[in-house]
C-alpha cells in the first residue's frame, strides 16, 4: 500500500467514523445548550435505536426487502421511536431534576443510562444480534481507493440530517426560540416561549439523530449489542468539547475532526489500533484542559 | 456527621421504620452501645454464617472500603468521579506487579502502591479540578478507560489476562490465606477508614469541602483554594481506592482488566449515591446493599441489574439524599 492509498483511505474511514460521531454529538451539543444538562444517557438512545431500527427492519424486511428501502424505512421508524423515548425520559427523569443541584441530576442522567442498558441487557441476554441488510458491496473505484456505497450513503444521509438540522435552527419558529432558550432561559420564558415545548423538541430531535446514527451503524458494521452505545457515547461527547460544547456547526466539526484525528492517529508508528480509545480520551482531556470552549463554541465565564 | 450503625442487619428494617431508627440513636451513648452492638455482630458472622457468607460478607466490606473513599470525593467534596476504579486498579497492579516480578514482600510494596494512586490522582485532579462538574465527570470517566485499557494492553499488566499467582501476605508470624483471615482484615480496615473519615469531616478541610460543595465562589472568597481542596479530597480518595485495591489483588491472587471497568466505579458511585452521599452510615449500608442485593436477588439472573438501575433512578428522583434518614445535622 502506497503512502497516498493509506492517507486517502484514512481520510475515507476517519469521515465515515466522524459521521457518527457527529450525529451523536450533535444531540449532545442541543440538550446541552437548552437545559445545559450533558446527558449520559444519549449513547445509550443511539444503542436503543440500533435497536429499534433493527426491530422495524425484521417486521418490515417481508414487505420492504432487506435492501437499500427496508434500511431507509428503519432508519426513520428508529428516528421516531428514539425521538419519543427521548422526550419520555425528558419527562419522567430530568424535567423533575432541572433545578435540583447538578450532581444530582448527572447521576440521575447515569441512571437512565443504566435503566437502557440493563433493559437491552434484559431482552437480549448480552448477545450480540446480526443486522445484516442486503446492500451489496458495490462501490466507486477511485484508484488508488475504493469507497462502497454504504460509505457514501451513510455520508450524505449525515449530511442532510445535519443540513436539516441546521435549517431548522436557523430559519423556523422553534429554532429561534430554541437558540433563545439556550441563551436565557428565564428571560425566554418571559418573551412568551414555551420553554418546557422547546426543551421537548429538542429532546426529541437530539435522541432522533442518535436514533438515526445508531440504526446506520448497526446497518453498516452489520451487529448490534446492548453496550454499543457506551462508547460512542463518550466519543461523541469528546466531539462536541472538541466543536464546543452548546455549538451546532462546532459538534459536526468536533466529529468530524475526531474520526480523522483516530483514523490518522491509530496509523502513526507506536501507536496501533489498541491504542485508539486512548488516543481520543487524551485529545478529550488535552482539550478541556487547554481550550475548554473548543473550536467554535463561545467562551462562558460559568464555573461549576 | 454523627456516626451511626449501617450494616447488614439494618436490610431487615423496613424503611417506614427508618426514620424511628434515627429517633432511638438519639444520644451518643445509644449510639455507643449501637456501634459495639453491630461490631459483635460483624465479629461473629463468619462464624455464625458459615465461608459462602464470609466471602459475601468480605466483598462488601472492600465494597464499603471503596465508597468510603469514593465518599469523600463525591459526597464530602462534590466532584462527581466516574472513574473510580482507576485508583482501584492501580493500587491493585502496583501490589500485582511488585509481589510478583519483582518479588517485593506485601507490606513494602504497600506504600509505594499509595504513592502511585496520590501521583494518579494528581496527574488527573491537577489539570482538570478547575474544570465544571459535569466536565470532570467525563474526564474522570475517560481517565478511567484510559487506565484500564492501558493495563489491558501494557506487557507488565499481563494485558488481558492479567497478573495470576499474587502471594498472600505474612503478619509477623499469620499468614493471611483464608477467606476468614482476609473477613476479618477487610473488617479493621472498614473501621480505620471509617474512623478517617469521621475525623476528616470534622476537620478543618471536612469544613471547607462542604464550603466548596455548597458555594464555590463563595468560599473562595473566604479565602479557601478551592482547587488545592479539592485536590486534596482526590487524593485521599485515591488512597482509599489504592488500599482497597492492593488487599483486593492478595485476597483473590488474580486480577485483570475487567475488574477495573467503567461499570465497576457505577456500582461503587451507586454504594455512596444509594445508601446518602456524605452520610458515612448512609455509605456502608450502600456498599452492603449493593453486594448483597444481587445476592439476595440472584434467582433473577441478568434482570437484578435491571432491578438495580430503576431502584437508582427511583432514589434519584424521590430520595435523592439517600435511604438512610437525614439527621438533624447535615
Amino acid at each position: 500500500m502506497t503512502l497516498t492509498t493509506l492517507i486517502a483511505q484514512q481520510l475515507v474511514n476517519g469521515l465515515v467514523l466522524g459521521s457518527f460521531y457527529a450525529l451523536v454529538a450533535l444531540g449532545y451539543t442541543m440538550v446541552f445548550g437548552v437545559v445545559k444538562l450533558l446527558n449520559f444517557a444519549h449513547g445509550d438512545l443511539y444503542m436503543t435505536g440500533a435497536f429499534a431500527g433493527f426491530g422495524a427492519f425484521s417486521l418490515l424486511s417481508g414487505g420492504l426487502g432487506t435492501g437499500w428501502f427496508g434500511v431507509a424505512v428503519s432508519v426513520l421508524c428508529a428516528m421516531f421511536a428514539v425521538g419519543i423515548l427521548g422526550v419520555i425520559i425528558e419527562r419522567i427523569a430530568y424535567a423533575p431534576m432541572l433545578k435540583a443541584p447538578r450532581l444530582s441530576i448527572l447521576i440521575t442522567a447515569l441512571a437512565v443510562s443504566l435503566v437502557l442498558q440493563n433493559s437491552m441487557l434484559t431482552l437480549t441476554a448480552g448477545q450480540f444480534i446480526p443486522f445484516g441488510p442486503k446492500l451489496g458491496f458495490g462501490g466507486i473505484d477511485l484508484g488508488p481507493i475504493f469507497i462502497n456505497y454504504k460509505q457514501i450513503a451513510l455520508a450524505v444521509v449525515a449530511a442532510l440530517l445535519m443540513l436539516g438540522l441546521e435549517l431548522f435552527v436557523s430559519r423556523t419558529q422553534y429554532g429561534r426560540a430554541m437558540r433563545a432558550v439556550s441563551v436565557d432561559k428565564d428571560m425566554s420564558e418571559l418573551m412568551g416561549i414555551d420553554v418546557n415545548r422547546i426543551i421537548l423538541v429538542t429532546f426529541f430531535l437530539g435522541s432522533a439523530l442518535a436514533g438515526a446514527a445508531g440504526t446506520m451503524a448497526g446497518a453498516y458494521y452489520g451487529s448490534i449489542n446492548y453496550f454499543m452505545g457506551f462508547l460512542i457515547g463518550l466519543k461523541a461527547f469528546t466531539a462536541a468539547v472538541i466543536g464546543g460544547i452548546g455549538s451546532i456547526p462546532g459538534a459536526m466539526l468536533g466529529g468530524l475532526v475526531l474520526g480523522l484525528l483516530e483514523s490518522f492517529g491509530t496509523t502513526l508508528p507506536g501507536i496501533g489500533s489498541e491504542w485508539k480509545d486512548v488516543f481520543s480520551f487524551t485529545v478529550l482531556i488535552l482539550v478541556l484542559v487547554l481550550k475548554p470552549t473548543g473550536l467554535l463554541g463561545k467562551s462562558e465565564q460559568e464555573r461549576m | 456527621m454523627a456516626l451511626q450503625p449501617g450494616s447488614p442487619k439494618s436490610l431487615e428494617v423496613r424503611p417506614s421504620a427508618w426514620g424511628g431508627l434515627a429517633t432511638i440513636l438519639d444520644t451518643p451513648q445509644k449510639r455507643g452501645v449501637a456501634i459495639v452492638l453491630l461490631l459483635a455482630f460483624m465479629a461473629v458472622a463468619p462464624i455464625a454464617f458459615g465461608p459462602y457468607a464470609t466471602v459475601i460478607l468480605t466483598n462488601a466490606l472492600l465494597y464499603a472500603i471503596l465508597a468510603l473513599g469514593l465518599n469523600i470525593v463525591v459526597g464530602y467534596a462534590g466532584l462527581l468521579d466516574l472513574g473510580y476504579a482507576a485508583f482501584f486498579a492501580v493500587g491493585a497492579y502496583s501490589i500485582g506487579i511488585l509481589t510478583t516480578t519483582y518479588g517485593w514482600n506485601f507490606w513494602a510494596a504497600i506504600p509505594v502502591a499509595v504513592l502511585a494512586a496520590v501521583l494518579a490522582g494528581i496527574i488527573i485532579g491537577g489539570p482538570t479540578l478547575r474544570l465544571r462538574s459535569d466536565y470532570l465527570a467525563i474526564v474522570t470517566l475517560g481517565f478511567g478507560e484510559i487506565v484500564r485499557i492501558t493495563a489491558r494492553n501494557l506487557e507488565i499488566t499481563g494485558r488481558a489476562s492479567g497478573i495470576i499467582g499474587i502471594e498472600q501476605p505474612w503478619l509477623f508470624g499469620w499468614h493471611i490465606a483464608t477467606s476468614r483471615d482476609f473477613y476479618y482484615v477487610f473488617l479493621i480496615l472498614t473501621v480505620i477508614g471509617i474512623l478517617v473519615s469521621v475525623r476528616l469531616s470534622r476537620s478543618r478541610l471536612g469544613r471547607a469541602w462542604l464550603y466548596v460543595r455548597h458555594d464555590e465562589d463563595a468560599a473562595e472568597a473566604m479565602g479557601i483554594n478551592r482547587v488545592r481542596v479539592k485536590l486534596a479530597a482526590y487524593i485521599i480518595g485515591a488512597i482509599y481506592g489504592a488500599i482497597g485495591g492492593a488487599f483486593f489483588a492478595v485476597n483473590f491472587t488474580a486480577i485483570s482488566p475487567q475488574s477495573f471497568s467503567f461499570q465497576q466505579s457505577t456500582l461503587f458511585l451507586m454504594a455512596v449515591v444509594l445508601g446518602g452521599m456524605g452520610k458515612i452510615p448512609g455509605v456502608i449500608l450502600g456498599a452492603f446493599v449493593v453486594v448483597l442485593g444481587p445476592e439476595l436477588l440472584r434467582d433473577l439472573g441478568s434482570f437484578r441489574y435491571l432491578v438495580f438501575a430503576v431502584g437508582l433512578l427511583l432514589i434519584m428522583l424521590f430520595r435523592p439524599s439517600g435511604i438512610w434518614p437525614t439527621g438533624s445535622r447535615r
